[in-house]
C-alpha cells in the first residue's frame, strides 16, 4: 500500500469536494423546474383533499392534468387577507407555495390566504393553508372550514420528516377525520382554535381532538400550528360569519 | 496479466450469483434489514428503492474502483462515504422530478441509502481491491440479492396485507364476501421481520452450510 503525502490528501479532499459541489448544483438546477411543478400539484391536491376531492388521484394517468382541471373547477375564488382583515393585493397560490416567508414572521405582519371551494351543489367551504415546527422538519396542513366560519369541514396535514409510525400519523386519516366538526371559537365567541388532548378526549369535546399515541411531540407541534396559523384569520372569520 | 480475462468468466459470474444465494446481503449477512422491514408494505415503493439501490450501489462501487489507485488509505471511508452520498442526492433528485409520490413515501429512507450497511460493506470489501468491472458485477449482485428479498417481501405483505398488488386488487371480492379478512398484522413493521425470518429458516434448511456449527 502506496504512503501519501499529507499535502496529497489535502488536494485530494479539496478536488474531490469540488468536483462533488459542481455535479451536484448542476443536477440539482437541471432539475429544479420538474420539482416545483410536482410541489405545486402536490399544493393543489392537498387544499382540494381537505375538501374531500381529488383523492383518487393518484389512480389517475395524467395526475397533473387531472389536479389543474379540478382545482379550476372547484376553487372559485382566492384572496389574501393581512391581519386587520383587509384584503391583500397578492396572489393567494403564490403566497401559499412561499407560506414559510409568512410563518416566520411575527403575526401581525403576515398576509392569509383563503381558498373558497364552491361544490357541484353550490355549497361553499373556506380553506386556509397552514404551516409549523413539528419535531424533526416543517409540519403544514389545509383546513377547510364552513360557511359559518367556525367549524371545521375538513383536514389534511402532511410532514417531511416525522418519526415513521408517530409523529408521522398526522398525515393518516383518522387524526385528520378527527378535525370534522370541531369548532375553533367557543360559545362565547372567543378564539380558541384546537386543542390536540394527550390522552384522548370524548367525541363530545367540540375544541379538542384524541392526540397521536407516541407522536406528543408532533402533535402538541401541530396544535401549535393551528393555533398560530388561525389566530390571524380571527378577525376576518368574524366579519366574514356576520355576512355569510 | 496480459491474457485477457473474459467479461462473464466462471469466477465474474460468480460474483453475480453469490449474493442472491449463499451470501445474500439480507438473509445471510443480515444487512440493511432497517430499510427491509420498513418500506415493503406495498410492492411499488420497494422495487423503486430496490432499483435506487442497485443504481447507487453499481455506480459507487465502479467509481471506487476506479480510484483505488489514487484514494488515500488514511481517508478511504470518508471518500467512500462521499462517493455514496453524492449518488444517494443524484438519485433522491431524480425520483424527486420523475416520481414525486414514490419519493414521499419511500421519504427519508431514499436518503437513508447512504447509511446502509450493503453498499459500505462492498466498498470496503471489494471495490477497493478490485478492477472496476467486477466490482460493477459484485455491486449489482448484491444489489440484486438486496432487491430480491425486498421485492419478495412487499409481495407477500402486499398481498395478503391488502389483498393488492401494485395497488391493483388481487384478491377478488367474492372472497371477501365469503369471509376473508385482510391480515392486518401483515401491514405492520413486525411481520417483515418475520417474513424475512421465514425466508431465512427456507434458505437455512435447504443450504446446510449456511448452519453455523456449534
Amino acid at each position: 500500500m502506496r504512503n501519501f503525502s499529507n499535502t496529497y490528501i489535502f488536494i485530494f479532499s479539496a478536488v474531490m469536494v469540488i468536483i462533488v459541489a459542481v455535479l451536484l448544483s448542476f443536477v440539482a438546477m437541471q432539475l429544479k423546474p420538474l420539482q416545483d411543478m410536482n410541489k405545486e400539484i402536490e399544493r393543489m391536491g392537498d387544499i382540494l383533499g381537505s375538501v374531500g376531492k381529488a383523492e383518487d388521484a393518484s389512480e389517475v394517468k395524467d395526475k397533473k392534468a387531472y389536479i389543474n382541471e379540478e382545482f379550476d373547477k372547484y376553487i372559485t375564488s382566492t384572496y389574501v387577507i393581512d391581519f386587520d382583515g383587509n384584503i391583500v393585493e397578492r396572489d393567494a397560490f403564490e403566497v401559499t407555495l412561499n407560506i414559510k416567508v409568512q410563518t416566520d414572521k411575527p403575526v401581525e405582519e403576515r398576509v392569509f390566504p383563503i381558498f373558497v371551494f364552491t361544490g357541484s351543489e353550490g355549497e361553499t367551504k373556506y380553506i386556509v393553508p397552514l404551516r409549523g415546527k413539528g419535531l424533526w422538519g416543517p409540519i403544514w396542513g389545509y383546513v377547510a372550514f364552513n360557511p359559518d366560519m367556525n367549524s371545521i369541514y375538513g383536514a389534511v396535514y402532511d410532514h417531511a420528516k416525522e418519526t415513521p409510525g408517530l409523529g408521522s400519523e398526522i398525515n393518516a386519516d383518522f387524526f385528520e377525520h378527527a378535525f370534522r366538526g370541531r369548532k375553533i371559537f367557543n360559545e362565547a365567541g372567543e378564539f380558541v382554535s384546537v386543542e390536540v388532548v394527550k390522552g384522548g378526549t370524548s367525541d363530545d369535546n367540540l375544541y379538542g381532538v384524541d392526540a397521536i399515541s407516541g407522536g406528543t411531540i408532533t402533535s402538541k407541534a401541530l396544535e401549535d400550528m393551528l393555533m398560530d396559523n388561525f389566530q390571524g384569520y380571527v378577525k376576518h372569520f368574524k366579519e366574514k360569519a356576520e355576512t355569510n | 496479466m496480459t491474457d485477457k480475462e473474459p467479461l462473464f468468466s466462471a469466477k465474474n459470474m460468480k460474483l453475480l450469483r453469490e449474493p442472491l444465494g449463499a451470501s445474500n446481503p439480507i438473509t445471510v449477512q443480515v444487512l440493511g434489514i432497517c430499510s427491509a422491514l420498513a418500506i415493503t408494505v406495498k410492492l411499488e415503493p420497494s422495487i423503486v428503492l430496490a432499483i435506487s439501490v442497485l443504481v447507487v450501489m453499481a455506480v459507487s462501487n465502479v467509481v471506487i474502483s476506479l480510484m483505488r489507485k489514487i484514494i488515500p488509505p488514511r481517508i478511504r471511508i470518508i471518500v467512500q462515504l462521499v462517493v455514496i452520498a453524492t449518488m444517494v442526492i443524484l438519485v433522491d433528485e431524480v425520483l424527486q422530478a420523475y416520481a414525486y409520490d414514490v419519493s414521499k413515501q419511500l421519504s427519508v429512507f431514499v436518503g437513508l441509502i447512504i447509511t446502509n450497511c450493503i453498499i459500505m460493506g462492498r466498498l470496503e470489501a471489494f471495490a477497493l481491491a478490485n478492477k472496476p468491472w467486477p466490482a460493477f458485477l459484485d455491486g449489482v449482485g448484491n444489489a440484486f440479492g438486496y432487491g430480491m428479498i425486498l421485492i419478495l417481501v412487499a409481495f407477500f405483505r402486499e398481498l395478503l396485507g391488502s389483498g393488492t398488488l401494485l395497488d391493483i386488487q388481487i384478491i377478488p371480492k367474492a372472497i371477501y364476501e365469503m369471509g376473508y379478512v385482510n391480515n392486518g398484522l401483515m401491514v405492520l413493521p413486525p411481520m417483515a421481520l418475520i417474513v424475512v425470518g421465514i425466508f431465512i429458516w427456507i434458505q437455512r434448511s435447504r443450504n446446510k452450510d449456511l448452519i453455523e456449527q456449534k
